[in-house]
């Protein structure tokens, strides 16, 4: 939370454009361009188009989340909702002659995200707390019980399918490539992150967080605070809504899981993952989790295992999530003193890469020595292949947790100490 | 009319079967502020480990023993887990559970495996209890019913009878003023959260027979239980109960009557669209009331909600 | 230092050299299904089916063309759309060109879409879908196209059959249809209601329902309202902690008359049904694992034991899909022109390991074959299901079902 306050007081000094503040984006921008050139096989290109709907979808979440305060278990809707809308415009194109060239359509995925956002908003957004986010799970689950009942909009569980290539084309481009819908992805990602770094800066983002802080004394100053919840409730559906368009751009799909109760849940996940208090935060978060579940489930059957390790692990020792971790190393950084830390941190890393390598190995060996077919003893990993029935792997990977653990564990007490000094202001002699 | 006496005591096993998982979750949510979205796999777990115990010494060794080691588990990561993520406040809390929910769902297909679990009521109740014009009522179910009661009456006792009741609900109001009186507070949460997860396991005990033990089976009861103590009123074990029941006689209801919204429609003076495949809302006049069963208790919640925000029985807002 | 990297460098180039080896060698079939959550269990049964018969049916007999082996590349797909597409286009950036798939008609509906743009898009590069589980008539019907098959009989000639064998039966006179709320529970009852209607117009239908899927705990007051009905047959289409929840419920509830439904058996259901179910429980389906058809098929499901005491040959027309898919390889000559493949295996006509002929009709590319009428008992069972002593035993049989029946399928061939 305190990167958010620092905000707060650069705001009042430094006028809206710092070079300081374009740079970054400036820099993400060309890397989104430049990176289909280095990644261009069309599972990457998808699995991109993935993680920028996924970003634009926790960025606007954490409009709520990390900006608001309010806590959201049926954010799907939202994003679902502009989505199917979507479908049925790309349909109405292909059909109806309906004359709207696809670049556009992610507007009105976020009108639609908008319009129903305000209508739940009206009455769910009176309270904050608990009641909130009661109110959103109920919402929720009625929308997504819904969406089987109702087949004519939500297509029953097979969902709505369209084409995006139908659309009326300027300069040869249909958008049949992966790489086209990349790129049209990519710049309604940085449009719209661009958008809602801009609305936290705001006067109306400014009272949301102390909306978020303490409500009352917001009251007092003289603003609304249910009037302040429902403009960031609103706005966050928005954002939800945009983000829906382009998934129904790159898939061309939307089904019940797009509005469900695990869908909500997992963008709750991403954002807390990545980490609340920073605008970056969701972004990160995105990112890890679309790489552990798209790329990781493709290696392992467990993976959901190592997901749920992830969470409490990060919940418990990092609850300003991954973000957090990077931005503790700021102030050594500032200091001047970031150089303690890289020898310990240095002997740290291949004891804990070996902790971490060889728990996993073991967790893979006992799943394969218990669900394999009889007969098919030989697994692989990390490129090596044994027996998995045989006592050697097992002797193997126990010495190196033990021996690794060990290690580590004598290690902490110097990387304790380190991290101690490097963060004090006076320099040690 | 024989019908609904049957569904009454349907309804009312199901009602029952929830509030032994509403009382827990509303004791830890008022006192903690946890949503402790991990309640439902403690129940699952009460499922599988007695299943597990049944195997070698029988259901009724199972009964006894799984929820202790429910229980305890449940107090273990309250003391390990939760009370360390307590301090950086509510929602790394929550993310903690939900985090425990997908880990226990992992572990449960880790050791069990991802099928159905052959977990069979004992043979000394799989009988025919008594029938009421050819639907038949099973011993099971009276024993389900009786040890809910009992359950109902003990927690009722020991929270408005004890010394330990007094102290629990005073620290559920005043926390810091029940520490400053000397009381453990922190013991005390570990306790309750303890208490609270054993009765889930107990229900998971009594429920997997009856109604399946498999990997999904906390997901498939999901968030009815928030939904239950929130209409209820959080911290309210009256309020608990009745609205346990409420929910459990309003979904056995709406599944047993097929009642036809054309009907509704129609007797509030809609007609029928001429063109019914072609309409765009056909879905919702070809729609019967056992269809939307299953949401009617979050229905339920959003208009609670709105209406009265400190629930039905609730003395405090949330 | 230098020999250490001298090793890793061997290493590396045996490495490339032998997967370049392999991939000269093996035909790779995509296994999209789902692998973890709730589903996994049907999943990870369908890949040991899959994986044994490649081995088993065509691997061992010399492979296909000049000795190309097959080889089953599992994708977790996490019974999700999204995840589904994603992981096509992983498969298909490997080079791999037959995609199979079964579990939901929802996650099928999604593939056979995505692959018909996928080849119009990408003229090089086309795949095959082989569906062997998802049996919404659509697919075959109004969806249908060409790079599409399916080796199971879909729900319109599951009901078709079983319709044909209850209509013999004088003592029904009353019957239930109970299902889940979406395409496929519909299905089953729309043709039910229809076939009924047709085969036995005094069969009075006396309950016709829809549950909301996987969000029922209790179903005690159905089962209370089919005891009500008096009816002396029930239909359901449920699947899963559905199906379990439902059939518990109405034999508990005192129903005692032949429950007929589509997926009642293996991955703990027959288990958890033993006793229970014996003499009410029946299963259309494909694929008669008792008795036993002939020698081969014993051996076969022997074998397929032997590997995996844990799981069963739940879906035995994957056997089908193998042996098939490798004729046509072969018919073809090639394994990368995906048309001449599905040339190949359009109105192929395959003798099966499970003793049924089965045609794959071209002009919708459904597979015509025998359907049975199996019964969950204890008595007679070869090959039992979940370890369990109880298993399926066929009963009834409708030869080459629903040959006749008509399709509404305008295939746009290329």
């Amino acid at each position: 939370m305190s990167v958010v306050s620092e905000n707060a007081s650069e705001a009042t000094q430094s006028p809206l454009i710092v070079w300081s503040q374009i740079l970054p984006w400036i820099m993400a921008s060309v890397l989104l361009a430049a990176l289909p050139f280095v990644f261009g096989s069309g599972s990457a290109l998808t699995i991109m188009n993935q993680m920028a709907i996924t970003i634009i979808f926790a960025l606007a979440y954490n409009m709520l989340l990390g900006q608001g305060g309010m806590l959201s278990f049926g954010h799907a809707v939202y994003m679902g909702l502009g989505g199917f809308f979507c479908v049925h415009l790309m349909n109405m194109v292909e059909y109806d002659n309906l004359w709207l060239p696809l670049p556009f359509l992610p507007l009105f995925g976020g009108l639609f995200g908008l319009m129903f956002a305000t209508i739940i908003g009206l009455f769910s957004t009176r309270r904050a707390g608990t009641v909130f986010a009661m109110i959103s799970l109920g919402v929720g689950e009625l929308i997504a019980a819904s969406s089987i009942i109702v087949v004519a909009f939500f297509g029953g569980e097979e969902g709505v399918s369209g084409d995006r290539t139908m659309g009326p084309t300027a300069l040869g481009i249909d958008f049949a490539s992966q790489k086209e819908v990349y790129y049209l992805t990519a710049f309604w990602l940085v449009l719209s992150a661009l958008a809602m770094f801009l609305f936290s800066r705001t006067p109306m983002g400014r009272i949301a967080n102390a909306v978020r802080d303490n409500e009352e004394r917001a009251e007092f100053l003289g603003y609304s605070q249910r009037y302040v919840r429902l403009i960031s409730f609103c706005a966050s559906g928005f954002f939800c809504g945009i983000a829906g368009g382009l998934f129904a751009i790159n898939f061309e799909i939307l089904t019940q899981e797009n509005l469900d109760l695990t869908s909500s849940g997992i963008i709750l996940l991403i954002t807390f993952l990545g980490g609340v208090g920073f605008f970056i935060g969701p972004i990160i978060g995105a990112i890890v989790f679309t790489m552990l579940q798209t790329v990781l489930s493709l290696y392992t059957e467990i993976w959901q295992l190592y997901l749920g390790v992830l969470f409490l692990m990060t919940v418990m020792f990092f609850p300003a999530g991954l973000t957090g971790l990077l931005a503790m190393h700021s102030l050594p950084y500032r200091l001047g003193k970031f150089s303690l830390l890289l020898v310990p941190y240095a002997k740290m890393a291949l004891p804990a890469l070996v902790l971490v390598l060889s728990s996993a190995s073991l967790l893979e060996l006992l799943f394969h020595a218990r669900h394999a077919s009889v007969g098919e003893n030989e697994m692989t990993l990390f490129g090596i292949t044994f027996d998995s029935h045989a006592l050697t792997p097992w002797i193997v990977l126990v010495v190196l947790l033990v021996g690794s653990f060990m290690i580590v564990k004598r290690q902490a007490p110097s990387l304790y100490d380190a991290w101690q000094s490097a963060n004090h202001m006076e320099p040690r002699s | 009319m024989s019908l609904i006496i049957v569904n009454l005591l349907d309804g009312l096993v199901t009602g029952l079967l929830l509030f032994m998982l509403c009382s827990g979750l509303t004791l830890i949510f008022s006192m903690m502020g946890v949503l402790n979205f991990a309640h439902a796999s403690f129940y699952m777990l009460g499922a599988y480990f007695a299943y597990q115990i049944s195997t070698y010494l029988g259901f009724w060794v199972g009964l006894l023993v799984a929820p202790f080691v429910v229980g305890l588990a449940g107090a273990l990561v309250e003391r390990y887990g939760l009370r360390r993520v307590h301090k950086y406040g509510h929602v790394p809390e929550l993310i903690f559970t939900f985090g425990l929910a997908l880990l226990i769902e992992e572990l449960v297909q880790f050791i069990w495996g991802k099928s159905q679990m052959a977990y069979e009521q004992p043979p000394a109740l799989d009988f025919t209890a008594f029938a009421i014009a050819g639907n038949a009522f099973p011993a099971y179910k009276m024993f389900m019913i009786f040890i809910a009661m009992g359950i109902f009456l003990l927690l009722l006792y020991i929270l408005t009878r004890t010394r330990i009741g007094m102290i629990i609900q005073a620290a559920l109001s005043y926390p810091h003023t029940v520490q400053n009186l000397g009381h453990n507070v922190p013991l005390i949460f570990m306790g309750v959260f303890g208490v609270g997860t054993a009765l889930a396991g107990l229900a998971g005990v009594i429920a997997g027979p009856a109604l399946g033990t498999f990997p999904g089976m906390a997901f498939q009861l999901g968030s009815i239980v928030f939904v239950t103590i929130v209409i209820g009123g959080l911290g309210s074990l009256w309020g608990a109960l009745f609205a346990s029941l409420l929910i459990g006689w309003l979904q056995t209801f709406a599944a047993s009557y097929n009642i036809r919204f054309a009907d509704i429609f129609e007797f509030f003076g809609f007609t029928p669209p001429v063109d019914m495949a072609n309409s765009a809302l056909r879905d919702l006049w070809t729609l019967t009331v056992p269809q939307i069963g299953p949401i009617l208790p979050y229905l339920l919640m959003v208009a609670v909600l709105v209406i009265r925000p400190q629930g039905l029985f609730g003395r405090r807002e949330t | 230092m230098n020999r250490l990297s001298k090793l890793i460098v061997s290493a590396a180039i045996a490495g490339l050299m032998s997967s370049a080896a392999l991939a000269a060698d093996t035909i790779k079939i995509a296994f999209v299904d789902p692998l973890s959550g709730p589903f996994a269990a049907t999943g990870a049964q369908g890949l040991a089916q899959y994986k044994f018969a490649a081995d088993e049916l065509v691997n061992k007999q010399g492979g296909v063309l000049d000795g190309q082996m097959f080889e089953i590349v599992p994708f977790d797909n996490k019974i999700s759309a999204k995840e589904s597409l994603i992981q096509l286009q992983v498969a298909i950036d490997q080079g791999i060109r037959f995609i199979v798939q079964g579990n939901s008609s929802g996650v099928a509906n999604a593939i056979t879409d995505a692959v018909k743009k996928h080849n119009k898009r990408n003229p090089d590069k086309q795949v095959l879908f082989l569906n062997y589980s998802a049996v919404d008539p659509a697919l075959t019907n109004e969806k249908c196209n060409f790079w599409h098959f399916r080796f199971d009989a879909n729900a319109d000639i599951k009901m078709d059959a079983l319709t044909d064998i209850m209509a013999q039966d004088p003592d029904i006179k009353k019957v239930y249809l109970i299902g889940q709320d979406y395409s496929f529970g519909k299905a089953v009852a729309s043709a039910a209601v229809k076939m009924l209607g047709e085969k036995r117009p005094d069969i009075e239908i006396v309950g016709n329902e829809l549950h909301p899927i996987g969000k029922v705990k209790d179903f005690t007051p159905y089962a209370r309202k089919i005891v009500a009905s008096d009816a002396d047959a029930m239909i359901t289409g449920n699947w899963g902690s559905d199906m379990v929840g439902l059939g518990k419920a109405v034999i508990e509830a005192g129903y005692k008359n032949p429950i007929y439904t589509y997926y009642a058996a293996t991955d703990g259901i027959t288990k958890t049904f033993g006793e229970d179910g014996k003499g009410s429980l029946r299963l259309v389906g494909e694929g008669q694992l008792n008795p036993p058809v002939s020698d081969r098929a014993i051996a076969y499901t022997k074998a397929y034991k032997e590997k995996n005491p844990d799981l069963d040959i739940g879906q035995p027309r994957i056997a089908n899909v193998m042996e098939m898919l490798a004729r046509a390889i072969n018919d073809a000559g090639s394994a990368t022109d995906m048309v001449a493949v599905a040339n190949a295996l359009e109105g192929m006509e395959h003798d099966s390991i499970w003793g049924t002929k089965v045609k794959m009709r071209a002009e919708d590319h459904q597979a015509i074959q025998d359907v049975h009428i199996l019964a969950h008992t204890d008595d007679g069972v070869t090959f039992d299901f979940d370890n369990s002593g109880y298993g399926l035993v066929a009963e009834n049989t409708v030869k080459m079902a629903s040959a006749d029946i008509p399709t509404t399928c305008k295939m746009d061939r290329p």
